[in-house]
């Protein structure tokens, strides 16, 4: 799939967001007053900032209310409803905790529920997708979700359940990865199953045009491959190992240089989540198929 | 609505013959200029005649090549659009109720005025039938020719999809699946019709017949050779002369 910007940027950016957002609102770290508004200013920005550069990739934002309609099918549906009521929520507390000191128990269970149901229903929207065996998987969610609950813990300073969080989102990735690296064949497509030809060794003799088209640059994208295996050792190091034993030295500079590498390590890791996505329709071009291109 | 109705009173769609389709991609033509004129945002291209042309194509044709072991290799067409699938995972998606399919003939068509251009669509669609125009920025997908196979203003032979009205081989066929004894039934019936992808259970309602086995194929010859060979056995003249003198020379 291709790898576009505004969705990773999007999908880390509101991930780290909400994760932070999911802290905050239980009270860890138990903020008040400027310093709350300060906590909640960068969760709000991370999330919402987030949320903006998903309508980058949209052929009529303008529209994008409607989006709101279909929560009854839709997973992308449910995660803008999910997103703006955990913002509220998130809101709520804030207000609490920046104007009148109080510690907001009530609805902060509630907003960290909905933060990580955000997350979650936005790791749906790819995980729900038969087309792309890669991402078709309980480990999207979880990958998702831990990622959030390692990032935000990171970012709200719990040093102490930060590196476990952060080891523990690394060995999700691993598992999604090793699990995800021979889903596509093992789920039997294969362009026997696509095209139904038989009676010999099929393959692809000619393309439909000459040029490229949509559903080349959407979804069989191949540039970056060769170079997948250094990237993930990177995304590994800096995403998480890096990170947490930063997290261990608990100073005040290896907090920021922690949340520094583990932004640029979630990154790397979300640019493969797509990039490495296969689609089912790549076989119909001579793509995917065992030993082929 | 991108719930899918409960249930569909036909089934529209188009039963392809790989066996007679000559790959002469008059079907991708014929789409592409109906759907430039009438329904929704016309079909847009991008630097059509300069170095890298690109465009939105409802219908394009591939080619693949099977290769049987004891046998010489074929060529088979294969043309490929929406499948109008009764389990459409691109509908179910959708966020703003743009994609839907409907009740009354099981057509799937996307509602343009309120699509926004996300793509989710057509990357639940396993065949690549859905591409998004680059100039509207709205997705396209074949209608099955829906303003012409109701279009009373034409006449009764026009009144079905550009692709099937337009085919000089006959290799496509438009009709109702719900209903057995139609012609596009009875075909699939009698060819051993096969659904794409079956393992992704969208249940396509297109049907692909497969080509007939050539069982009876003619052993491979050069049609070339017999003109190739030499037309004068006994030469006589200076060309005769040449040729033993050339012929007794060593090496």
């Amino acid at each position: 799939m291709h790898p576009a910007p505004s969705l990773i940027l999007f999908t880390t950016l509101s991930g780290l967001g909400f994760g932070l957002l999911a802290f905050l609102c239980l009270g860890l770290p138990d903020a008040r007053g400027l310093t709350a508004v300060l906590w909640f200013g960068a969760g709000f920005a991370l999330a919402g900032g987030g949320l903006l550069a998903s309508t980058a990739h949209l052929g009529n934002p303008q529209r994008a209310w409607r989006a709101f309609t279909q929560w009854q099918t839709s997973w992308l549906s449910r995660e803008a409803w999910l997103s703006v009521m955990a913002l509220a929520a998130a809101g709520g507390v804030a207000l609490g905790r920046v104007f009148f000191d109080l510690p907001m128990t009530g609805l902060g269970p509630v907003a960290t529920g909905l933060a990580l149901a955000t997350v979650a229903s936005t790791a749906m929207i790819y995980a729900q997708l038969k087309t792309v065996p890669r991402w078709n998987h309980w480990t999207t969610p979880a990958l998702f979700l831990s990622m959030a609950l390692a990032g935000g813990a990171l970012l709200a300073g719990q040093m102490t359940v930060a590196p476990v969080l952060l080891l523990l989102a690394g060995a999700v990735q691993l598992l999604a990865w090793r699990t995800g690296d021979g889903r596509f064949a093992a789920r039997g497509h294969g362009l026997a199953s696509a095209t139904r030809l038989e009676g010999g060794r099929v393959r692809s003799f000619a393309p439909p045009h000459t040029g490229s088209n949509y559903l080349l640059r959407e979804m069989v994208h191949q540039v970056g491959r060769r170079h997948a295996r250094k990237l993930r050792s990177l995304a590994l190091i800096f995403g998480f190992l890096a990170p947490a034993l930063l997290c261990l030295t608990a100073h005040p500079l290896a907090l920021v240089l922690a949340v520094l590498s583990h932004a640029g390590g979630a990154m790397a890791g979300r640019w493969l989540f797509f990039a490495e996505a296969e689609h089912v329709v790549g076989l119909y071009y001579g793509y995917h198929e065992a030993g082929a291109r | 609505m991108t719930a899918l109705p409960d249930r569909v009173e036909k089934k529209l769609g188009l039963v392809i013959d790989l066996d007679t389709c000559v790959g002469c991609h008059a079907c991708v033509v014929a789409c592409k200029g109906w759907n430039d004129q009438g329904y929704g945002a016309p079909l847009s291209d991008q630097d059509p005649y300069g170095a890298a042309p690109s465009g939105t194509f409802l219908n394009r044709v591939h080619s693949y090549e099977i290769t049987p072991p004891d046998a010489p290799a074929q060529i088979v067409h294969f043309p490929k659009s929406c499948l109008h699938c009764d389990d459409a995972p691109c509908v179910t998606v959708c966020p703003t109720g743009a994609s839907y399919k409907r009740r009354e003939d099981g057509i799937v068509l996307v509602n343009e005025s309120a699509c926004i251009g996300c793509g989710l669509c057509a990357w639940a669609c396993p065949y690549g039938a859905r591409e998004m125009d680059a100039d509207a920025g709205v997705m396209k997908k074949c209608t099955l020719c829906v303003d012409r196979i109701y279009n009373e203003t034409l006449p009764e032979e026009d009144r079905q999809p550009a692709c099937v009205r337009t085919c000089p081989a006959g290799a496509r066929h438009f009709g109702d699946l719900s209903d057995p004894g139609s012609e596009v039934s009875q075909l699939v019936a009698a060819r051993g019709g096969l659904d794409l992808m079956p393992e992704m259970g969208t249940k396509p309602v297109n049907a692909y017949l497969p080509p007939r086995p050539k069982a009876d194929a003619a052993p491979e010859f050069d049609v070339l050779a017999p003109f190739l060979e030499p037309v004068a056995e006994d030469a006589g003249g200076f060309l005769g002369w040449l040729d033993r003198t050339l012929s007794k020379m060593p090496g």
